[in-house]
């Protein structure tokens, strides 16, 4: 790892500040790819900033219909939260499936989402639920957000502050986890809820995550497994490598659609 | 160079080190705890877990300096007064070992999983959690053998507050 300079701020504005002066600085959420990257030297930031003391930027709260959760909250206090179980308990299962036991104790939401992985588990979740990403900016929809391989919306500047997620009728979530990395070789998210059927789908598709909009419409017209009968996303848009190839992930994103529409409706 | 200061296996300990510093490198090279080990330097084998504020890390993937004000458990502050931790005492006693370059990450790795879903665990449930620690000699058998009854004996026994 190349040397770098270290800050830990304590507000969001303090972190905005160091990022606009720095040119280059990157953020600190849970370091549990940032950190890896840097080891391989395929980052070398000049100054790093460490989130761990904006204590803003953490916590899970229910307010009226929607269930929001800070930028700095750790997969693990996702996948325990009383608060998401109660809301959207299919939430806490995509937090659990995440990497193993150590790393979800640091990841972050925020940093999974700021990260945009195409095998990640979150952006899925995100997607499907129609949730809005709030930075010390602006808010920003989950269908502007995700921008292509590891691109999002976020500017060099701008810090995501907390998820927040509108209360679903039903979520479940399914994947596929590639047996070496447990990263996504398929996942599915599926929701139904005030913004109607959303399925979307991470770890498949070249450009990373994206909605499956057939499989949505016909799962408008019946929510069941077997609304997806024959409902295949183009192999031409898969990824293909030697985990899987293109045909191969199609296939799985019918079969994992339809998992998730079990977990859902369980 | 930052100054860190935290608590490693109930003592104070303060030092200048470079950010790029890793909480393994400053355990293993600062203060000389080499119990806790590097195995794939990838995050992905385990055989670097310690716990950080009663979590399980993986050590080769957190900075020092975001231990600063931590308190942190290794391998080497398991054992009380010249007795083993029910944990350590269980992988002896069920051969949870081959080579043992993984045993101190399976072991802090082990002493979480008890910390989180208590002292009664089945193979499934030990099989799941471990996905975050590989042997290479392949005796996972044993471990999780070893994880049972470590887990049990810390339900009987004294050593609860041992396992902060």
């Amino acid at each position: 790892m190349y040397a770098f300079d270290y800050q830990r701020p304590s507000t969001v504005n303090e972190a905005a500040a160091l990022l606009a002066n720095g040119s280059g600085a990157k953020l600190l959420a849970g370091g549990q790819t940032l950190i890896p990257t840097m080891k391989q030297r395929l980052a070398s930031p000049p100054l790093v900033v460490d989130l761990r003391d904006v204590a803003e930027l953490r916590g899970i709260d229910r307010t009226n219909d929607r269930l929001v959760i800070g930028a700095m909250t750790t997969h693990a206090q996702v996948a325990e939260s009383a608060v998401v179980a109660s809301t959207i308990p299919g939430l806490c299962n995509v937090a659990e499936g995440i990497g193993d036991p150590h790393v979800r104790h640091r990841g972050t939401i925020g940093g999974s989402l700021a990260n945009n992985d195409p095998a990640a588990d979150y952006p899925a979740a995100v997607l499907a639920l129609a949730a809005t990403i709030y930075t010390n900016k602006r808010e920003i929809a989950a269908d502007d957000f995700f921008q292509g391989l590891f691109t999002t919306a976020l500017e060099e500047d701008e810090i995501i502050t907390r998820v927040s997620f509108p209360i679903p009728e039903r979520f479940g979530y399914a994947k596929f986890p590639n047996p070496a990395s447990r990263y996504a070789m398929v996942g599915v998210a599926v929701a139904k809820g005030p913004q109607g059927v959303r399925v979307a789908v991470t770890g498949a598709g070249q450009n990373g995550v994206f909605r499956a909009t057939d499989m949505e419409a016909a799962l408008t017209n019946a929510f069941t497994p077997d609304a997806l009968k024959g409902i295949s996303v183009d192999p031409s848009l898969m990824n293909s490598d030697i985990h899987g190839d293109a045909n191969y992930r199609a296939h799985l994103v019918t079969v994992m659609a339809r998992r998730a529409v079990q977990a859902a409706a369980a | 160079m930052t100054q860190v200061t935290m608590i490693v296996n109930g003592k104070s300990v303060t030092a200048e080190v470079e950010p790029r510093t890793l909480l393994v490198q400053f355990l293993r090279e600062h203060l000389r705890l080499t119990g806790t080990h590097v195995g794939c330097d990838t995050s992905q084998c385990g055989a670097c877990v310690v716990h950080v504020d009663g979590r399980a890390v993986k050590s080769c993937t957190t900075l020092a300096v975001s231990c600063d004000g931590s308190e942190v458990l290794t391998i080497e502050g398991l054992a009380k007064d010249g007795q083993l931790h029910p944990m350590q005492e269980a992988f002896r006693e069920y051969h949870a070992l081959q080579c043992g370059y993984c045993t101190p990450g399976m072991i802090m790795a082990a002493i979480d999983i008890v910390n989180r879903k208590g002292t009664q665990l089945d193979e499934a449930t030990i099989r799941e959690e471990l996905e975050g620690n590989i042997c290479r000699c392949t005796g996972y058998h044993n471990i999780v053998k070893a994880i049972a009854a470590g887990a049990a004996a810390m339900g009987a026994g004294e050593f609860r507050q041992a396992a902060e």
